[in-house]
Protein backbone atom coordinates (compact mmCIF):
# COMPACT_ATOMS: atom_id res chain seq x y z
CA UNK A 1 0.00 0.00 0.00
CA UNK A 2 1.13 3.48 -0.87
CA UNK A 3 4.70 2.49 -1.60
CA UNK A 4 5.01 5.23 -4.19
CA UNK A 5 4.76 8.10 -1.70
CA UNK A 6 8.36 8.37 -0.62
CA UNK A 7 9.73 10.73 1.97
CA UNK A 8 13.17 12.02 2.90
CA UNK A 9 14.53 12.50 6.40
CA UNK A 10 17.84 13.67 7.82
CA UNK A 11 19.22 11.38 10.50
CA UNK A 12 21.51 12.85 13.14
CA UNK A 13 23.04 9.72 14.61
CA UNK A 14 25.45 9.16 17.52
CA UNK A 15 28.57 7.36 16.24
CA UNK A 16 31.06 5.91 18.69
CA UNK A 17 33.76 3.41 17.66
CA UNK A 18 33.87 1.50 20.97
CA UNK A 19 33.10 1.86 24.66
CA UNK A 20 36.19 4.00 25.26
CA UNK A 21 35.99 6.25 22.19
CA UNK A 22 34.65 9.77 22.57
CA UNK A 23 31.82 9.60 20.06
CA UNK A 24 30.00 12.34 18.16
CA UNK A 25 26.86 13.04 16.16
CA UNK A 26 26.99 12.48 12.43
CA UNK A 27 24.36 13.90 10.09
CA UNK A 28 23.07 11.72 7.23
CA UNK A 29 21.03 13.88 4.91
CA UNK A 30 18.16 12.94 2.60
CA UNK A 31 17.70 9.32 3.61
CA UNK A 32 14.96 8.01 1.32
CA UNK A 33 12.18 5.99 2.94
CA UNK A 34 8.37 5.75 2.95
CA UNK A 35 5.78 6.55 5.63
CA UNK A 36 4.96 2.84 5.98
CA UNK A 37 8.57 1.84 6.55
CA UNK A 38 9.57 1.23 10.14
CA UNK A 39 12.23 3.33 11.82
CA UNK A 40 14.62 0.38 12.09
CA UNK A 41 14.10 -0.44 8.40
CA UNK A 42 15.00 3.15 7.60
CA UNK A 43 18.24 2.64 9.51
CA UNK A 44 18.74 -0.57 7.47
CA UNK A 45 18.27 1.44 4.25
CA UNK A 46 20.82 4.00 5.45
CA UNK A 47 23.23 1.22 6.46
CA UNK A 48 23.00 -0.33 2.98
CA UNK A 49 24.11 2.93 1.41
CA UNK A 50 26.91 3.24 3.98
CA UNK A 51 28.14 -0.28 3.22
CA UNK A 52 28.03 0.45 -0.52
CA UNK A 53 30.19 3.52 0.09
CA UNK A 54 32.62 1.39 2.11
CA UNK A 55 31.73 3.12 5.41
CA UNK A 56 31.04 1.41 8.73
CA UNK A 57 27.32 0.70 9.14
CA UNK A 58 25.53 2.08 12.22
CA UNK A 59 25.35 -0.50 14.99
CA UNK A 60 22.04 -0.78 16.86
CA UNK A 61 20.24 -3.50 18.83
CA UNK A 62 17.18 -5.29 17.47
CA UNK A 63 15.79 -8.79 17.25
CA UNK A 64 12.10 -9.70 16.95
CA UNK A 65 10.97 -6.43 15.35
CA UNK A 66 7.46 -7.11 16.57
CA UNK A 67 7.58 -5.46 19.97
CA UNK A 68 7.99 -8.50 22.17
CA UNK A 69 11.68 -9.21 22.77
CA UNK A 70 12.95 -5.95 24.28
CA UNK A 71 16.15 -5.82 22.26
CA UNK A 72 15.55 -2.60 20.33
CA UNK A 73 16.40 0.67 22.06
CA UNK A 74 17.35 4.17 20.75
CA UNK A 75 16.58 7.62 22.13
CA UNK A 76 14.75 9.25 19.22
CA UNK A 77 13.93 12.97 19.18
CA UNK A 78 14.12 13.20 22.95
CA UNK A 79 12.18 10.04 23.81
CA UNK A 80 13.23 6.42 24.40
CA UNK A 81 11.61 4.32 21.64
CA UNK A 82 10.66 7.59 19.93
CA UNK A 83 7.73 9.94 20.51
CA UNK A 84 4.93 7.34 20.34
CA UNK A 85 3.68 6.11 23.72
CA UNK A 86 3.20 2.42 24.43
CA UNK A 87 5.35 1.27 21.48
CA UNK A 88 8.87 -0.01 20.99
CA UNK A 89 11.28 1.44 18.42
CA UNK A 90 10.68 -1.52 16.11
CA UNK A 91 6.97 -0.62 16.11
CA UNK A 92 7.69 3.01 15.22
CA UNK A 93 6.82 3.97 11.63
CA UNK A 94 8.09 6.86 9.55
CA UNK A 95 4.57 8.31 9.24
CA UNK A 96 5.22 9.70 12.74
CA UNK A 97 7.76 12.08 11.20
CA UNK A 98 7.49 14.91 8.71
CA UNK A 99 9.02 14.86 5.26
CA UNK A 100 12.41 16.59 5.47
CA UNK A 101 12.54 16.37 9.27
CA UNK A 102 15.89 16.02 11.06
CA UNK A 103 15.65 13.13 13.53
CA UNK A 104 18.14 12.88 16.40
CA UNK A 105 19.10 9.34 17.42
CA UNK A 106 21.12 8.71 20.59
CA UNK A 107 21.95 5.64 22.66
CA UNK A 108 20.40 5.04 26.13
CA UNK A 109 22.42 7.12 28.60
CA UNK A 110 23.08 5.47 31.94
CA UNK A 111 26.19 4.69 33.93
CA UNK A 112 24.89 1.13 34.26
CA UNK A 113 24.34 0.80 30.47
CA UNK A 114 27.73 1.60 28.90
CA UNK A 115 27.82 2.17 25.13
CA UNK A 116 29.31 -0.81 23.28
CA UNK A 117 29.35 0.80 19.83
CA UNK A 118 27.31 3.57 18.20
CA UNK A 119 23.73 3.11 19.43
CA UNK A 120 24.22 -0.27 21.09
CA UNK A 121 24.45 -0.28 24.89
CA UNK A 122 25.26 -3.10 27.29
CA UNK A 123 22.12 -3.96 29.26
CA UNK A 124 23.73 -6.89 31.05
CA UNK A 125 22.96 -5.08 34.32
CA UNK A 126 19.31 -6.11 33.89
CA UNK A 127 20.33 -9.76 33.51
CA UNK A 128 22.34 -9.50 36.71
CA UNK A 129 19.33 -8.12 38.57
CA UNK A 130 17.18 -10.96 37.22
CA UNK A 131 19.79 -13.50 38.25
CA UNK A 132 19.73 -12.05 41.77
CA UNK A 133 16.17 -13.24 42.32
CA UNK A 134 13.84 -12.82 39.35
CA UNK A 135 12.76 -16.45 39.29
CA UNK A 136 10.94 -19.11 41.31
CA UNK A 137 12.82 -22.23 42.29
CA UNK A 138 10.50 -25.20 42.53
CA UNK A 139 10.66 -28.77 41.32
CA UNK A 140 9.07 -29.23 37.93
CA UNK A 141 6.62 -32.09 37.91
CA UNK A 142 3.67 -32.63 35.63
CA UNK A 143 1.57 -29.56 34.88
CA UNK A 144 -0.86 -28.73 37.71
CA UNK A 145 -4.57 -29.10 37.16
CA UNK A 146 -6.15 -25.80 36.22
CA UNK A 147 -7.45 -23.83 39.22
CA UNK A 148 -5.71 -26.13 41.72
CA UNK A 149 -4.39 -22.96 43.32
CA UNK A 150 -7.17 -20.35 43.36
CA UNK A 151 -5.97 -16.87 42.31
CA UNK A 152 -8.30 -13.91 42.05
CA UNK A 153 -8.88 -12.46 38.60
CA UNK A 154 -7.61 -9.07 39.79
CA UNK A 155 -4.31 -10.52 41.01
CA UNK A 156 -3.90 -12.70 37.94
CA UNK A 157 -4.44 -9.69 35.68
CA UNK A 158 -2.05 -7.48 37.65
CA UNK A 159 0.62 -10.18 37.63
CA UNK A 160 0.15 -10.60 33.90
CA UNK A 161 0.43 -6.84 33.34
CA UNK A 162 3.68 -6.75 35.33
CA UNK A 163 5.00 -9.74 33.43
CA UNK A 164 4.62 -7.92 30.11
CA UNK A 165 7.81 -5.96 30.89
CA UNK A 166 10.24 -6.87 28.11
CA UNK A 167 13.35 -5.62 29.92
CA UNK A 168 14.17 -3.03 27.27
CA UNK A 169 15.55 -0.41 29.67
CA UNK A 170 13.51 2.53 28.36
CA UNK A 171 12.50 3.29 31.94
CA UNK A 172 16.16 3.79 32.89
CA UNK A 173 16.78 5.78 29.72
CA UNK A 174 13.81 8.09 30.35
CA UNK A 175 14.41 8.66 34.05
CA UNK A 176 16.41 11.78 34.85
CA UNK A 177 17.95 9.78 37.71
CA UNK A 178 18.75 6.73 35.61
CA UNK A 179 16.66 4.68 38.02
CA UNK A 180 15.74 1.05 37.27
CA UNK A 181 12.84 0.95 39.73
CA UNK A 182 10.13 0.37 37.11
CA UNK A 183 11.87 -2.65 35.62
CA UNK A 184 12.83 -4.19 38.97
CA UNK A 185 9.39 -3.53 40.45
CA UNK A 186 7.68 -5.18 37.47
CA UNK A 187 9.87 -8.25 37.92
CA UNK A 188 9.29 -8.30 41.69
CA UNK A 189 5.52 -7.79 41.26
CA UNK A 190 4.91 -10.51 38.71
CA UNK A 191 5.97 -13.02 41.37
CA UNK A 192 4.83 -11.17 44.49
CA UNK A 193 1.22 -11.23 43.27
CA UNK A 194 1.09 -15.00 42.87
CA UNK A 195 1.20 -17.71 45.56
CA UNK A 196 4.05 -19.51 43.77
CA UNK A 197 6.13 -16.36 44.04
CA UNK A 198 5.31 -15.62 47.69
CA UNK A 199 7.53 -18.46 48.93
CA UNK A 200 10.72 -16.59 48.06
CA UNK A 201 9.23 -13.07 48.08
CA UNK A 202 11.21 -11.69 51.03
CA UNK A 203 14.55 -12.95 49.80
CA UNK A 204 13.78 -11.94 46.21
CA UNK A 205 12.99 -8.28 46.82
CA UNK A 206 16.02 -7.82 49.06
CA UNK A 207 18.52 -9.35 46.67
CA UNK A 208 17.11 -7.71 43.53
CA UNK A 209 17.10 -4.25 45.12
CA UNK A 210 20.61 -4.79 46.52
CA UNK A 211 21.86 -5.76 43.05
CA UNK A 212 20.13 -2.76 41.49
CA UNK A 213 21.80 -0.42 43.99
CA UNK A 214 25.18 -2.07 43.52
CA UNK A 215 25.11 -1.62 39.74
CA UNK A 216 24.86 2.18 40.00
CA UNK A 217 21.27 2.91 39.00
CA UNK A 218 19.87 6.13 40.47
CA UNK A 219 17.16 6.62 43.08
CA UNK A 220 13.52 6.97 42.16
CA UNK A 221 12.08 10.46 42.70
CA UNK A 222 8.66 9.47 41.40
CA UNK A 223 8.79 11.64 38.28
CA UNK A 224 6.71 9.08 36.33
CA UNK A 225 8.84 9.57 33.22
CA UNK A 226 9.34 5.76 33.21
CA UNK A 227 5.69 4.76 32.99
CA UNK A 228 5.03 7.49 30.43
CA UNK A 229 7.76 6.09 28.15
CA UNK A 230 7.47 2.36 28.90
CA UNK A 231 6.46 0.55 25.68
CA UNK A 232 4.42 -1.88 27.81
CA UNK A 233 2.79 0.85 29.94
CA UNK A 234 4.02 -0.74 33.18
CA UNK A 235 2.48 1.27 36.04
CA UNK A 236 4.38 2.92 38.90
CA UNK A 237 1.95 1.14 41.24
CA UNK A 238 4.47 -1.69 40.83
CA UNK A 239 7.10 0.59 42.36
CA UNK A 240 4.83 1.26 45.34
CA UNK A 241 4.34 -2.49 45.71
CA UNK A 242 8.09 -3.13 45.61
CA UNK A 243 8.71 -0.38 48.19
CA UNK A 244 6.11 -2.03 50.41
CA UNK A 245 7.63 -5.49 49.92
CA UNK A 246 11.13 -4.19 50.57
CA UNK A 247 10.25 -2.19 53.69
CA UNK A 248 8.28 -5.12 55.16
CA UNK A 249 11.12 -7.52 54.32
CA UNK A 250 13.63 -5.30 56.10
CA UNK A 251 11.42 -4.97 59.17
CA UNK A 252 11.27 -8.75 59.37
CA UNK A 253 15.09 -8.97 59.66
CA UNK B 1 21.52 -0.29 58.15
CA UNK B 2 19.05 -0.48 55.28
CA UNK B 3 17.60 3.00 55.94
CA UNK B 4 20.99 4.50 55.13
CA UNK B 5 22.59 2.18 52.60
CA UNK B 6 19.73 1.12 50.33
CA UNK B 7 18.08 3.37 47.77
CA UNK B 8 14.58 2.59 49.04
CA UNK B 9 15.67 3.08 52.66
CA UNK B 10 17.05 6.53 51.90
CA UNK B 11 13.79 7.42 50.22
CA UNK B 12 11.93 6.27 53.34
CA UNK B 13 13.96 8.77 55.34
CA UNK B 14 13.16 11.49 52.79
CA UNK B 15 9.47 10.76 52.91
CA UNK B 16 9.13 10.35 56.68
CA UNK B 17 11.07 13.56 57.40
CA UNK B 18 9.17 15.29 54.58
CA UNK B 19 5.77 14.28 55.94
CA UNK B 20 6.86 15.29 59.43
CA UNK B 21 7.75 18.73 58.05
CA UNK B 22 4.37 18.89 56.32
CA UNK B 23 2.66 18.22 59.68
CA UNK B 24 4.74 20.97 61.21
CA UNK B 25 3.75 23.37 58.41
CA UNK B 26 0.06 22.62 59.05
CA UNK B 27 0.54 23.34 62.75
CA UNK B 28 2.59 26.48 62.06
CA UNK B 29 0.08 27.77 59.51
CA UNK B 30 -2.90 27.21 61.83
CA UNK B 31 -1.08 29.06 64.58
CA UNK B 32 -0.19 31.99 62.31
CA UNK B 33 -3.71 32.39 60.98
CA UNK B 34 -4.75 33.29 64.54
CA UNK B 35 -2.68 36.47 64.18
CA UNK B 36 -5.04 37.70 61.46
CA UNK B 37 -7.95 37.70 63.90
CA UNK B 38 -6.45 38.49 67.27
CA UNK B 39 -3.03 39.85 68.21
CA UNK B 40 -3.63 38.98 71.89
CA UNK B 41 -4.46 35.34 71.29
CA UNK B 42 -1.53 35.01 68.91
CA UNK B 43 0.84 36.50 71.46
CA UNK B 44 -0.58 34.18 74.11
CA UNK B 45 0.40 31.25 71.88
CA UNK B 46 3.89 32.77 71.39
CA UNK B 47 4.21 33.19 75.15
CA UNK B 48 3.01 29.68 75.75
CA UNK B 49 5.68 28.29 73.42
CA UNK B 50 8.44 30.81 74.06
CA UNK B 51 11.63 29.07 75.12
CA UNK B 52 10.04 26.49 77.41
CA UNK B 53 11.51 23.02 77.53
CA UNK B 54 8.76 21.57 75.35
CA UNK B 55 9.14 24.30 72.75
CA UNK B 56 12.91 23.77 72.77
CA UNK B 57 12.53 20.00 72.50
CA UNK B 58 10.13 20.53 69.60
CA UNK B 59 12.59 22.87 67.94
CA UNK B 60 15.39 20.31 68.28
CA UNK B 61 13.31 17.51 66.77
CA UNK B 62 12.23 19.83 63.97
CA UNK B 63 15.81 20.90 63.28
CA UNK B 64 16.89 17.26 63.19
CA UNK B 65 14.11 16.55 60.68
CA UNK B 66 15.17 19.45 58.47
CA UNK B 67 18.85 18.46 58.61
CA UNK B 68 18.11 14.80 57.80
CA UNK B 69 15.82 15.80 54.93
CA UNK B 70 18.47 18.11 53.46
CA UNK B 71 21.42 15.74 53.97
CA UNK B 72 19.56 12.89 52.27
CA UNK B 73 18.30 15.23 49.53
CA UNK B 74 21.90 15.95 48.55
CA UNK B 75 23.01 12.35 49.02
CA UNK B 76 20.25 11.03 46.76
CA UNK B 77 20.72 13.79 44.21
CA UNK B 78 24.45 13.12 44.04
CA UNK B 79 23.87 9.44 43.32
CA UNK B 80 21.27 10.32 40.70
CA UNK B 81 23.72 12.65 39.03
CA UNK B 82 26.33 9.90 38.95
CA UNK B 83 23.86 7.47 37.40
CA UNK B 84 23.64 9.64 34.25
CA UNK B 85 27.19 10.89 33.62
CA UNK B 86 26.53 11.76 29.97
CA UNK B 87 23.29 13.56 29.25
CA UNK B 88 21.13 13.60 26.11
CA UNK B 89 21.40 16.27 23.44
CA UNK B 90 17.61 16.45 23.36
CA UNK B 91 15.26 15.14 25.99
CA UNK B 92 11.54 15.83 26.09
CA UNK B 93 9.00 14.86 28.70
CA UNK B 94 5.64 13.28 28.09
CA UNK B 95 2.75 15.36 29.42
CA UNK B 96 2.28 13.13 32.48
CA UNK B 97 5.62 14.25 33.91
CA UNK B 98 5.28 17.25 36.23
CA UNK B 99 7.93 19.94 36.37
CA UNK B 100 8.01 19.89 40.19
CA UNK B 101 8.97 16.22 40.28
CA UNK B 102 11.95 16.90 38.02
CA UNK B 103 13.16 19.85 40.10
CA UNK B 104 12.73 18.85 43.74
CA UNK B 105 16.32 19.75 44.64
CA UNK B 106 16.14 23.22 43.08
CA UNK B 107 12.78 23.82 44.77
CA UNK B 108 14.21 22.50 48.04
CA UNK B 109 17.17 24.88 47.83
CA UNK B 110 14.79 27.81 47.29
CA UNK B 111 12.76 26.59 50.27
CA UNK B 112 15.97 26.43 52.31
CA UNK B 113 16.94 30.00 51.37
CA UNK B 114 13.46 31.19 52.34
CA UNK B 115 13.80 29.29 55.59
CA UNK B 116 17.07 31.11 56.42
CA UNK B 117 15.41 34.46 55.68
CA UNK B 118 12.47 33.51 57.86
CA UNK B 119 14.67 32.36 60.78
CA UNK B 120 16.55 35.68 60.66
CA UNK B 121 13.29 37.65 60.60
CA UNK B 122 11.50 35.83 63.41
CA UNK B 123 13.26 33.02 65.24
CA UNK B 124 16.47 35.04 65.76
CA UNK B 125 14.42 37.90 67.22
CA UNK B 126 12.23 35.78 69.45
CA UNK B 127 13.14 32.30 70.69
CA UNK B 128 16.90 32.74 70.11
CA UNK B 129 16.92 35.91 72.24
CA UNK B 130 15.26 34.01 75.07
CA UNK B 131 17.64 31.09 74.70
CA UNK B 132 20.73 33.31 74.98
CA UNK B 133 19.02 35.14 77.84
CA UNK B 134 19.15 38.60 76.29
CA UNK B 135 17.48 41.40 78.24
CA UNK B 136 14.60 42.96 76.31
CA UNK B 137 14.67 46.73 75.66
CA UNK B 138 11.04 46.80 76.64
CA UNK B 139 8.52 44.42 78.21
CA UNK B 140 7.44 41.67 75.78
CA UNK B 141 9.96 42.55 73.03
CA UNK B 142 10.71 38.88 72.37
CA UNK B 143 7.18 37.59 72.70
CA UNK B 144 5.10 40.15 70.82
CA UNK B 145 4.92 38.07 67.65
CA UNK B 146 1.93 39.95 66.30
CA UNK B 147 3.85 43.22 66.39
CA UNK B 148 6.86 41.59 64.73
CA UNK B 149 4.63 40.31 61.92
CA UNK B 150 3.37 43.86 61.25
CA UNK B 151 6.89 45.32 61.38
CA UNK B 152 8.38 42.66 59.10
CA UNK B 153 5.64 42.77 56.49
CA UNK B 154 5.42 46.56 56.38
CA UNK B 155 8.07 46.21 53.67
CA UNK B 156 6.39 45.15 50.40
CA UNK B 157 9.60 43.57 49.07
CA UNK B 158 9.76 41.30 52.10
CA UNK B 159 6.13 40.36 51.41
CA UNK B 160 7.01 39.48 47.81
CA UNK B 161 10.02 37.44 48.91
CA UNK B 162 7.80 35.45 51.29
CA UNK B 163 5.15 34.88 48.64
CA UNK B 164 7.86 33.65 46.24
CA UNK B 165 9.02 31.30 48.97
CA UNK B 166 5.48 30.00 49.46
CA UNK B 167 5.14 29.33 45.73
CA UNK B 168 8.30 27.19 45.86
CA UNK B 169 6.86 25.34 48.87
CA UNK B 170 3.61 24.83 46.96
CA UNK B 171 5.39 23.17 44.05
CA UNK B 172 7.62 21.13 46.39
CA UNK B 173 4.57 19.84 48.23
CA UNK B 174 2.21 19.17 45.32
CA UNK B 175 4.74 16.55 44.29
CA UNK B 176 6.24 15.79 47.70
CA UNK B 177 3.08 14.77 49.53
CA UNK B 178 1.91 12.04 47.14
CA UNK B 179 5.50 11.06 46.43
CA UNK B 180 6.09 10.43 50.14
CA UNK B 181 3.22 7.92 50.17
CA UNK B 182 4.51 6.26 47.01
CA UNK B 183 8.03 6.01 48.49
CA UNK B 184 6.77 4.23 51.59
CA UNK B 185 4.65 1.88 49.48
CA UNK B 186 1.31 3.38 50.49
CA UNK B 187 -0.01 3.79 46.97
CA UNK B 188 -1.75 1.83 44.24
CA UNK B 189 -3.79 2.52 41.11
CA UNK B 190 -6.93 3.39 43.06
CA UNK B 191 -5.25 5.63 45.61
CA UNK B 192 -2.93 7.43 43.22
CA UNK B 193 -5.44 10.03 41.93
CA UNK B 194 -6.79 10.46 45.48
CA UNK B 195 -3.33 11.06 46.91
CA UNK B 196 -2.54 13.55 44.15
CA UNK B 197 -5.75 15.41 44.90
CA UNK B 198 -4.95 15.43 48.65
CA UNK B 199 -1.43 16.71 47.87
CA UNK B 200 -2.89 19.57 45.84
CA UNK B 201 -5.49 20.42 48.49
CA UNK B 202 -3.06 20.33 51.43
CA UNK B 203 -0.35 22.33 49.61
CA UNK B 204 -2.90 24.94 48.60
CA UNK B 205 -4.42 25.28 52.09
CA UNK B 206 -0.98 25.55 53.70
CA UNK B 207 0.27 28.13 51.23
CA UNK B 208 -2.94 30.21 51.22
CA UNK B 209 -2.92 30.30 55.03
CA UNK B 210 0.64 31.60 55.20
CA UNK B 211 0.01 34.08 52.38
CA UNK B 212 -3.06 35.46 54.15
CA UNK B 213 -0.95 36.22 57.24
CA UNK B 214 1.64 38.08 55.16
CA UNK B 215 -1.04 40.14 53.42
CA UNK B 216 -2.85 40.86 56.70
CA UNK B 217 0.47 41.89 58.25
CA UNK B 218 1.09 44.30 55.37
CA UNK B 219 -2.41 45.80 55.54
CA UNK B 220 -2.28 46.31 59.33
CA UNK B 221 1.23 47.80 59.31
C1 LIG C 1 9.26 23.10 54.55
C2 LIG C 1 10.18 22.28 54.33
C3 LIG C 1 10.06 21.02 53.49
C4 LIG C 1 9.03 20.13 53.39
C5 LIG C 1 7.69 20.19 54.08
C6 LIG C 1 9.45 19.10 52.47
C7 LIG C 1 8.69 18.01 52.10
C8 LIG C 1 9.08 17.03 51.23
C9 LIG C 1 8.35 15.84 50.93
C10 LIG C 1 7.01 15.44 51.55
C11 LIG C 1 9.06 15.14 50.00
C12 LIG C 1 8.67 13.82 49.36
C13 LIG C 1 9.53 12.69 49.82
C14 LIG C 1 9.53 11.56 48.86
O1 LIG C 1 9.47 11.76 47.66
O2 LIG C 1 9.63 10.42 49.31
C15 LIG C 1 10.23 15.90 49.70
C16 LIG C 1 11.19 15.52 48.79
C17 LIG C 1 12.35 16.23 48.54
N1 LIG C 1 12.79 17.35 49.23
FE1 LIG C 1 11.76 18.34 50.61
N2 LIG C 1 10.72 19.38 52.01
C18 LIG C 1 11.13 20.55 52.63
C19 LIG C 1 12.35 21.18 52.49
C20 LIG C 1 13.36 20.75 51.65
C21 LIG C 1 14.67 21.34 51.56
C22 LIG C 1 15.14 22.52 52.38
C23 LIG C 1 15.36 20.63 50.60
C24 LIG C 1 16.75 20.76 50.07
C25 LIG C 1 17.65 21.56 50.14
C26 LIG C 1 14.48 19.62 50.09
C27 LIG C 1 14.81 18.73 49.10
C28 LIG C 1 14.02 17.70 48.69
C29 LIG C 1 14.35 16.80 47.61
C30 LIG C 1 15.61 16.83 46.74
C31 LIG C 1 13.30 15.88 47.52
C32 LIG C 1 13.18 14.74 46.54
C33 LIG C 1 13.85 13.55 47.10
C34 LIG C 1 13.61 12.33 46.30
O3 LIG C 1 12.52 12.17 45.77
O4 LIG C 1 14.53 11.52 46.21
N3 LIG C 1 13.28 19.71 50.76
N4 LIG C 1 10.24 17.05 50.48
S1 LIG D 1 9.39 -1.49 32.72
FE1 LIG D 1 8.84 -0.92 30.59
S2 LIG D 1 10.52 0.45 29.97
FE2 LIG D 1 11.26 -0.65 31.77
S3 LIG D 1 12.33 -2.44 30.97
FE3 LIG D 1 10.21 -3.11 31.34
S4 LIG D 1 9.17 -2.77 29.37
FE4 LIG D 1 11.08 -1.62 29.24
S1 LIG E 1 13.14 -5.66 18.27
FE1 LIG E 1 12.10 -6.96 19.70
S2 LIG E 1 10.95 -5.49 20.81
FE2 LIG E 1 11.82 -4.26 19.25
Amino acid sequence: MATDNTMKVNLKVWRQADSKAKGEFKLYENVETTPDTSFLETLDILNETLVEKGEEPIVFDHDCREGICGMCSLFINGHPHGPAQGATTCQLYMRRFKDGETITVEPWRSAAFPVIKDLMVNRNAFDQIQQAGGYVSFNCGGAQDANAIPISKVDADEAMDSATCIGCGACVAACKNGSAMLFVSAKVSQFALLPQGRVEAVKRVKSMVAKMDELGFGNCTNTRACEAECPKCISISNIARMNREFICAKFKD
Amino acid sequence: MWLIDSSIGRKVIMSVTGLFLVLFLIFHMSMNVVAIFSSETYNDICNFLGANWYALAGTMVLAAGVVLHIVFAFLLSYRNYKARPIGYSTQKNQKEVEGASQNMLVLGIIVLMGLCMHLIHFWAKMQLQEIIGATPDYEGQFTNGAELIRITFSNPYVCLAYIGWFIAIWFHLTHGIWSAFQSTGLNNKVWFPRLKMCANIFSTIIVLGFTAVVIAGYIHS
